[in-house]
């Protein structure tokens, strides 16, 4: 359908196939097949995706070839008015995320060759993970909103599957089941905004929807806010915001290259997407865009907080990657969609980084993910120390590495934008210098002073870990020097321009200068406490015990929301449901029943008599009544004026 | 203008068969040995059989008359299988009294 050698459709159905293959046949496959299906899926798509970009890439600067639009022939729904089809769109927007997706995706399959290698459902992890990007990858080129939300539903399940996947373990099962519910909550919310589009738009085409608002340029406000904060709702559920956020750091109970994958570069971004592709509704409803940046910027000092005192690895990233959301959100609340993007890609490479660092640690230290029981990793785990390295100081914002440029990005479009503007930017500064704090913090803990455990032999990962990690490190080196004002103009058709993207330079570099500093601040804070005196955060803890019990326990949200929420659930499950209406009414329902034919039947029953002539008597009884209805009921009109036996006599001298 | 037709009005042939019918089924409820309930069957059965041909006479129609061989088939075959039950019955338990043949009751 398009000029391209590759058609849209390859990019989800290579991941399906081998999602297929590896789900039906897996177990009987030798492993090195199962390896190679399962990384030629991702692979494949990379390379189709790569080919359909040549179309923007071809010749610079783009004269683009306007948004690519695959349909399937056969409409998906029509009902109606209602017209719904399978419909990909590659535009800018869902190109750079594909590119995100497939790319990040295939180093990740990649570096679960290694990390996964001697579990017994290896092929099952593999389907799960090609599962995933089937799903994503629709999600990304969806064309309607509809088909996005079976995307977004999709890796919603393979979310599940994969937190789950050592099932066996009562956390992990509980953790998938938190996800998936916490999950539905927001997905309430999206699909409440989607039926509010089809009632307000009559269309759930992207491009429909966007071209009617932009024929009706005075429409703002009112049903769009609604409409606006419905999908904000379906967007904190997915991209971990508050109050929504609490599953994500459950989610770590999953595999480390699943928590890379899913829970930090792609599928919790997209919220984010879902934003920036449905920006044109956004930007007209300006209470819902000030929620969405109060919502990132909330979520993006609160989680940065609770970082601060957590102990095991796996959740101090879990937490950041809430934190860098928040700032992603952020960058959408003021309408800088394409900075929220371009930290979106950053984000997708430093935190793959930091977490499949952090696997190959735990990988290292056999299992074990508590950072107290780390410590001096760097000279036995050099590749490993040095990737690290790149990621702890391109989350911290240092020059000249990817994120850097992002969050440089998004700070100065939130700056320039008014007094609620200057308030988001010293949150963000605020939560850059956090930032700093813990990652530094995780450095040190985990890589410097003496091991704190005797008897650990960690030993440096094989080559198909340590391959992606390279190649990660040197995306989070380089992935920024693309800069802001060259990656917006190219997202521009998608999602419009920003205008402090090209602002004053003069401002924007007293800004980066604070930026650094704050971020070198985290760093001198986080050295001073963590470096070698292991006893200085004791004694800072036990300095204010208050504080730090109420960070190490992540703010009680957890037990707030069990005690508000869940515990009324459980009640009204077990005693209005349970009790009143399962036991009462259905059970009483059901017994009064029983009990109507029961006695009914002993009723009945002594008509049985078993006596011949009985039968016979009841039998002629019911004749007889039945005769005389006959009779009674045509005597009526045959006799009416002549009688039977007049009229008897008319036929008898007729003959 | 048949000689019966003017002889013995339809009424009369109604009224025997109406009689004979009325036997049968007194007969089919107070009787006690089974073989005369079983007469008793075949009593009503051919009273309806004689209002079958009277009518036929009567409208010179010749499908009651048809009728009547079904039912005296049909009475026959039941006379053979209604027979041959009785005597196994009266193998069995030594009695032809309705009121004692009652074992299907519960």
């Amino acid at each position: 359908m398009n000029g391209y050698l590759f058609h849209l459709w390859y990019i989800p159905a290579l991941p399906f196939a081998g999602f297929l293959i590896n789900g039906l046949l897996g177990g009987r496959l030798p492993k090195w097949l199962v390896t190679t299906i399962a990384l030629l899926a991702p692979l494949g798509s990379f390379l189709a995706v790569l080919g359909n970009s040549f179309g923007f890439f071809g010749d610079m600067p783009m004269p683009s070839p306007l948004p690519i639009v695959e349909t399937c022939p056969h409409p998906w729904l029509a009902i109606a008015s209602l017209h719904v089809d399978f419909s990909f769109v590659l535009d800018q927007l869902s190109l750079v995320m594909l590119l995100v997706v497939t790319g990040v995706g295939f180093l990740i399959h990649v570096y679960s060759v290694g990390y996964m290698r001697d579990d017994p459902g290896y092929a099952r992890y593999f389907s799960y993970l090609n599962l995933f990007l089937f799903f994503m990858t629709t999600l990304v080129l969806a064309g309607n909103v509809l088909l996005m939300f079976v995307g977004w539903e999709g890796v919603g399940l393979a979310s599940y599957l994969l937190i789950g996947f050592w099932f066996q373990k009562q956390s992990a099962a509980a953790a998938g089941k938190k996800a998936f519910i916490v999950n539905r909550i927001g997905d309430f919310g999206f699909l409440i905004g989607i039926f509010l589009l089809l009632a307000n738009f009559g269309t759930l085409t992207f491009s429909e929807i966007s071209t009617k608002l932009a024929a009706n340029p005075v429409w703002t406000g009112g049903v769009l806010t609604v409409i606006c904060l419905c999908l904000l709702m379906g967007a904190a559920g997915k991209s971990a915001q508050l109050p929504l956020y609490v599953w994500l750091p459950d989610a770590m109970e999953g595999p480390t290259p699943v928590s890379a994958l899913i829970h930090a570069a792609t599928m919790v971004t997209a919220g984010v997407y879902l934003i920036a592709r449905t920006h044109f509704l956004f930007d007209r409803a300006p209470i819902a865009l000030a929620t969405v940046a109060i919502v990132g910027a909330a979520t993006a000092i609160f989680a940065a907080t609770i970082a601060l005192a957590q102990n095991d690895i796996k959740r101090v990233l879990a937490y950041s990657t809430i934190s860098q959301l928040g700032y992603m959100f952020l960058a959408c609340g003021v309408a800088a969609y394409s900075a929220a993007i371009f930290h979106l890609v950053t984000h997708a490479f430093f935190k793959a980084l930091l977490f499949l660092a952090a696997g190959s640690v735990i990988h290292a230290m056999g299992g074990e993910q508590d950072m107290r029981k780390m410590g001096g990793l760097r000279k036995k785990l050099p590749v490993t120390f040095w990737t690290m390295t790149v990621a702890v100081f391109t989350i911290a914002g240092f020059p000249p590495l990817a994120a850097f440029f992002s969050k440089d990005a998004i700070l100065y479009a939130a700056f320039a934008q008014g007094t609620q503007g200057k308030i988001l930017w010293f949150v963000g500064i605020l939560t850059a210098m956090l930032t700093a704090l813990y990652m530094f913090r995780l450095w040190y803990m985990t890589f410097f002073g003496e091991s704190r455990t005797a008897d650990a032999h960690p030993h440096e990962s094989p080559w198909s870990m340590r391959a992606p990690l390279i190649i990660l490190a040197l995306l989070s080196v380089c992935g920024g020097w693309i800069g802001i004002v060259r990656f917006s103009a190219f997202l521009a058709p998608s999602v419009g321009l920003h205008p402090a993207v090209s602002g004053t330079p003069h401002l924007e570099l007293i800004l980066t200068i604070v930026a650094v500093l704050v971020a070198l601040e985290g760093w001198l804070i986080a050295d001073k406490y963590y470096r070698r005196k292991t006893e200085r955060p004791a004694q800072l803890a036990a300095a204010m015990p208050a504080g730090y019990k109420f960070l190490a326990n992540k703010y009680y949200v957890d037990e707030i929301y069990n005690v508000i929420l869940v515990k009324p659930l459980f009640a009204a499950s077990q005693y209005v449901l349970g009790w009143v209406i399962d036991t009462g009414i259905l059970g009483g329902a059901a017994w009064l029943l029983a009990g109507t034919a029961n006695l009914s039947g002993m009723i009945l029953q002594r008509w049985q008599s078993g006596n011949l002539r009985s039968y016979a008597a009841w039998l002629t009884a019911a004749a007889a009544v039945l005769l005389l209805f006959v009779f009674y009921g045509s005597i009526g009109t045959y006799l009416g004026a002549h009688g039977i036996g007049l009229q008897l006599n008319l036929h008898w001298m007729g003959h | 203008m048949s000689l019966l037709a003017h002889d013995v009005p339809l009424t009369w042939y109604l009224l025997l068969s109406a009689v004979l019918f009325s036997l049968g089924v007194v007969g089919f409820l107070i009787k006690r040995n089974l073989i005369t309930v079983f007469m008793s069957i075949e009593l009503m059965l051919n009273a309806v059989n004689l209002s079958f041909v009277a009518f036929a006479y009567q409208w010179h129609e010749v499908k009651g008359q048809i009728f009547v061989f079904f039912v005296m088939m049909v009475a026959a075959a039941e006379a053979a299988v209604g027979l041959a039950i009785i005597i196994a019955v009266f193998r069995v338990r030594a009695t032809l009294a309705v009121d004692r043949i009652d074992l299907m009751k519960l």
